[in-house]
């Protein structure tokens, strides 16, 4: 089955078609959306037969295969079950939505929301895949979110729809993290190795963990107690998406993953104790509050709660017999309760009200639909020949199969039956209070049948009910022996579909159940009574004062962490940086290595001298600007030495040109900041920043002491035999750069330039004020450019660019290339503004320096881009030797054209920076443009 | 020798770190170059401390590493280019929000005698 890979996609192409045909008649919109649903269906239902026959289909796209990250579905029998039961209801509900919606709601917003949920459901059932499976299941979340609301204007849809979120997508996080740890367990995230590998997960120590965290997404997403109280909110919602979402579907994922992953997880002491007891409790508390509820969608709401309890509280027993009675009864809940979600639907829409103390004697406004729910309700109630008596009666027998509580194992089949007698009595008050018992009282409107149409799917549901009841191995016999098998991950045990199994313990109950459920109806006004003096409670209103609590203390943490204060900031990160770094020095055993140290010669203590003392007076003398600026250019040529002394030449010649320009950068910048910094520091702070800043040139300096006297093991070999041979290249460190490395370096030269063309942005639109004096009240000198710095550096310009050819064409053989004769061309202008001034430059030098970055990186991407034409991959270089008659041998080689690249880029950048910087204080500043 | 540069590294750190706590923009980007020095310096030691041995093939009988010489090499111009970027914003936050302290306002209780000598208006 080759389409199995974009079948559940189809109906994610099918949201946009609502959406584009709304502006036809309701009609062509409601059969067009649904053309690409119907398709999917009978693709899948064209392959029933050989899932029948015991096959599966998987189909997968790998991605990120390291990680288990891939594109994968299968469609077993449980998936079947699924994709049946929600494209085949989701078909229903389209038709029934045509007549539920009003002229004023979207239909096509509606429809194109319904079927984006039933690609997310789709993708959860037929997911082959962990990762995948739980992206789908928070698509499930987001989507019915946006179905919830989708009666916006009403608080009840918004806040309903936010708290079914909110439970439902914590859940999901829970769910993730009981996947991720289910999937390192096992050691891959492809469903079918998980579910063969059962055993070892059942025996491995995070089993306790991986369950509880799956399990909560499970419970949350299937509403079991203590997480149930979003769905009677979530009631709110349009009938059609109550009919469609919190019966068959979405409501029935959580029960789907605890059935999927049955043979994996199921089956041990903890997975019965916490699956049995929820199920139970939830079984029995829905139940119970579904016979009070005076609305009807809350009655329907509740009983699904209870019916969710009793599938979860049979897949929790651990026998085969039980998950094959859970999978049945996952079929007929979801028949019955979506017809009855949508007669409800027809109830509230023809008569105006939900109200069951309003609503009363409808009979005779609307025996049709009276009488399709009445069956719907019998089947919700467990009588003979309905499809929901077959699956209670399975569900009797396995309570009564079963000893896990040990002599107290009587108390299940018990509480089964109690259980069963609330639900007769809530069935019996959804068709007596509604259809009979006297006239109804104040209706908005006179009821009255429905459209014919509107009615079709409920009939079609409730023949289903019917028939699933009289004849259920003809109807879904095949259907449910493959979806218990996919359960099982086995083939399933064999047990009988008949109505009538003779009398027995499990009939007895039955009659109990109905009997007992008359009687209590019959007394309800009793149990009303008693309910009355409890005190009401409502979930809604805990649930937002917890929501509200939660969000005024992370409100006040915020508040005590984030005090917008950068200084605090930076003290935190570089704190929790010092003690991360130095915890793992405290497993260092010894800070020297054993590789030798070079003896120390006096040259080197002095510049370790200098550099120290002209260091600490830049700190000391931090608030004297200019003053920490000299001591700080002393620092930096110190370590451009230090680099020369430790056989780093090019690093030597980079420094010094950064340097310069760096210094005047600086000076530049000062003018137009305060010349001093004020004391503002406390003493305590100055300990505090003085301790912290202690402790990390501490450890940073261990560090580095421990790295360098141990041995070194390198990659670097490699580049220093292939440099000649390879690059053509002797300096191997500039081959690198332009060479084995090139992409890196093309990639530095881009945010070079992305950096200088944003620091012209800032500057062309500063709003500056010219400082007329310096910091003392001095004004500043007026004098004109002195006279021998002008002629010296301009016969100096030609020589410094020589000297920047020079180094640039060397650089690959000698220390040099690309960078440092970038940075020298740059200082070398720099020094012509400073001899001339701007004004005389703009009209002799006129270089565009933003051309210059741009054509810089075009021409290093070029050169990368060349070596495709020879069939090479990017940035390979070429290199020969020529001969020229004069000259002599010489050697060409396409990282030449890079190296040029990075030439043009590095001058345009420093020139773009500091040009623009320093005509600011010139009549060419933009500033002046703007405002004259 | 081994010594000495690790305390040099060491105290860069130190001094740049402090001065990268300070309140006001210009200390901070002090405070930055002197910590890029050391960061320098740091990720070129990896390669291991080596007299005249410069990697220029058939100059010398052994090499010292070239690779974070490469690095290095390219650290040092990217951190001319963040250098000129901070200074830079430093002096934009200081035209637009009229002070120059990072937080672009000044502290609760500013020190009024030191602030006037300090600025330049």
């Amino acid at each position: 089955m080759s389409s199995l890979i974009w079948l559940p996609f189809l109906p994610l192409l099918g949201t946009l078609i609502p959406l584009l045909t709304a502006r036809f008649s309701r009609t062509t919109c409601a059969f067009m959306t649904a053309a690409l649903p119907a398709l999917t269906l009978f693709l899948i239902l064209s392959n029933a037969g050989d899932i029948f026959q015991g096959e599966r289909f998987q189909a997968a796209i790998p991605w990120i295969p390291a990680i288990g990250l891939e594109l994968a579905f299968r469609l077993d029998g449980l998936a079947l079950l699924f994709s049946i039961l929600i494209l085949g209801i989701g078909l229903l509900v389209i038709l029934y939505a045509r007549y539920y919606l009003s002229a004023q709601d979207s239909i096509g917003k509606f429809y194109a929301y319904l079927i984006l949920f039933m690609f997310a459901m789709l993708g959860v059932v037929l997911s082959d895949n962990l990762i995948q499976l739980w992206f789908f299941w928070e698509l499930t979340s987001i989507s019915s979110f946006l179905l919830i609301s989708f009666w916006g204007h009403k608080a009840d849809a918004r806040k309903g729809a936010r708290m079914a979120l909110t439970i439902t997508g914590a859940g999901g996080l829970a769910l993730l993290a009981g996947l991720l740890i289910l999937g390192n367990t096992v050691g891959s995230f492809s469903l079918q190795d998980i579910l063969d590998s059962g055993p070892f997960i059942k025996d491995s120590a995070n089993y306790p963990v991986i369950v509880v965290l799956i399990l909560l997404g499970a419970f949350t997403k299937s509403a079991q107690f203590p997480f149930h109280f979003w769905l009677p909110n979530a009631m709110a919602a349009p009938t059609p998406v109550s009919a469609y979402l919190h019966s068959a579907t979405m409501v029935k994922a959580g029960i789907f993953l605890m059935a999927r992953f049955y043979p994996a997880l199921a089956d041990t002491d903890l997975w019965f104790l916490i699956v049995t007891l929820t199920g139970l409790a939830t079984f029995l508390m829905g139940a119970y509050i579904a016979l009070f509820q005076h609305d009807l969608k809350g009655l329907l709401a509740n009983s699904t709660i209870s019916h969710l309890g009793l599938i979860t509280l049979l897949l929790g027993m651990g026998t085969d017999l039980a998950a094959v009675a859970a999978v049945f009864h996952i079929i007929n809940h979801a028949i019955f309760k979506a017809s009855l979600f949508m007669a409800a639907g027809i109830i509230d829409h023809e008569s105006g009200s939900r109200d069951m103390r309003q609503l009363n004697g409808l009979w005779k406004y609307m025996p049709y639909t009276a009488t399709l729910a009445m069956v719907a309700s019998a089947s919700m109630a467990g009588v003979p020949l309905m499809n929901g008596f077959l699956s209670k009666e399975m569900f009797f027998t396995e309570t009564l199969h079963q000893a896990s509580l040990g002599s107290l194992s009587w108390l299940i089949p018990v509480l089964a039956t109690l259980g069963g007698i609330f639900a007769v009595a809530y069935s019996m008050r959804f068709i007596h209070d509604v259809f009979f018992n006297g006239e109804p009282i104040n209706l908005p409107k006179t009821p009255h049948e429905p459209p014919r149409y509107m009615r079709v799917p409920v009939e079609i549901l409730v023949a289903l009910c019917l028939l699933v009841g009289i004849f259920p191995g003809f109807m879904v016999g095949d259907l449910l022996f493959a979806a218990a098998s996919a359960t099982l991950n086995t083939q399933a045990p064999s047990y009988s579909l008949a109505i009538w199994h003779g009398f027995n313990f499990p009939l007895l109950m039955s009659v109990i159940a109905i009997i007992g459920g008359l009687v209590m109806y019959q007394n309800r006004s009793h149990l009303f009574k008693f309910q009355a003096q409890f005190p009401k409670s409502d979930p809604k209103l805990v649930f937002e004062g917890v929501i509200q609590s939660i969000a005024s203390k992370a409100g006040r943490i915020i508040a005590f962490t984030e005090n917008s204060s950068l200084q605090r900031y930076i003290f935190f990160t570089l704190g929790l940086a010092a003690v991360m770094t130095a915890s793992s020095l405290l497993k260092l055993n010894a800070t020297a290595g054993q590789r030798p140290e070079i003896p120390v010669d006096a040259l080197s203590i002095t510049g370790a001298v200098l550099l120290s003392i002209s260091a600490l007076a830049t700190v000391l003398w931090h608030r004297r600007r200019v003053v920490a600026l000299i001591t700080l250019s002393v620092v930096g040529l110190i370590v451009s030495l230090a680099f020369a002394q430790f056989s780093a030449p090019d690093l030597a010649l980079t420094q010094l040109s950064v340097e310069v320009v760096t210094v005047i950068l600086l000076i530049l910048a000062l003018f137009f900041l305060p010349q001093k910094t004020p004391k503002e520091s406390s003493p305590r702070r100055v300990v505090r920043d003085l301790s912290l800043a202690s402790l990390i040139g501490g450890v940073i300096g261990t560090i580095c002491y421990a790295l360098m006297t141990r041995p070194l093991d390198t990659i670097s070999t490699f580049f220093t035999e292939n440099s000649k041979t390879g690059g053509g290249g002797t300096n191997v460190v500039n081959v690198i750069l332009v060479d084995f490395r090139g992409f890196d370096t093309l990639g530095e030269i881009t945010v070079l330039g992305i950096a200088a063309l944003g620091i012209y942005k800032l500057i062309s639109r500063m709003r500056l004020f010219m400082p007329s004096t310096d910091g003392n009240g001095l004004a500043w000198s007026e004098d004109r450019h002195p006279i021998l710095l002008a002629v010296i550096s301009q016969s100096l310009l030609p020589l410094a660019l020589l000297v920047s050819a020079y180094i640039f064409l060397r650089g690959h053989n000698m220390p040099g290339g690309g960078f440092i004769a970038g940075l020298i061309t740059s200082v070398a202008i720099i020094q012509q503004y400073v001899a001339h001034g701007v004004d005389w430059i703009k009209t002799r030098i006129k270089l565009d320096y933003q051309i210059m970055i741009g054509s810089g990186i075009s021409i290093a991407t070029l050169s990368g881009l060349g070596s495709w034409a020879f069939g090479h991959t990017f940035l390979s270089s070429w290199f020969d030797y020529f001969y020229l008659p004069l000259i002599g041998k010489f050697e060409l080689a396409s990282a030449m054209i890079f190296d040029l690249g990075v030439f043009l880029t590095v001058v345009g950048a420093t020139m773009l920076i500091l040009a623009n910087l320093g005509q600011l204080t010139t009549s060419e500043r933009p500033i002046q443009k703007e405002h004259d | 020798m081994e010594g000495i540069y690790a305390f040099c590294v060491g105290l860069l750190t130190a001094c740049g770190i402090f001065l990268t706590l300070r309140g006001r923009s210009f200390s901070v980007v002090i405070g930055l170059t002197l910590l890029s020095y050391a960061v320098n310096l740091f990720l070129f030691a990896s390669g291991r401390l080596k007299l005249n041995s410069a990697v220029v093939l058939g100059q010398s009988e052994q090499y010292s590493d070239p690779l974070p010489q490469a690095l290095v090499l390219t650290a040092i111009v990217i951190g001319f280019a963040m250098t000129a970027f901070a200074v830079i914003l430093a002096m934009r936050a200081r035209a637009d929000l009229g002070n120059d302290h990072v937080d672009g306002n000044l502290p609760a209780q500013p020190n009024e005698a030191s602030n006037r000598s300090g600025g330049n208006q």
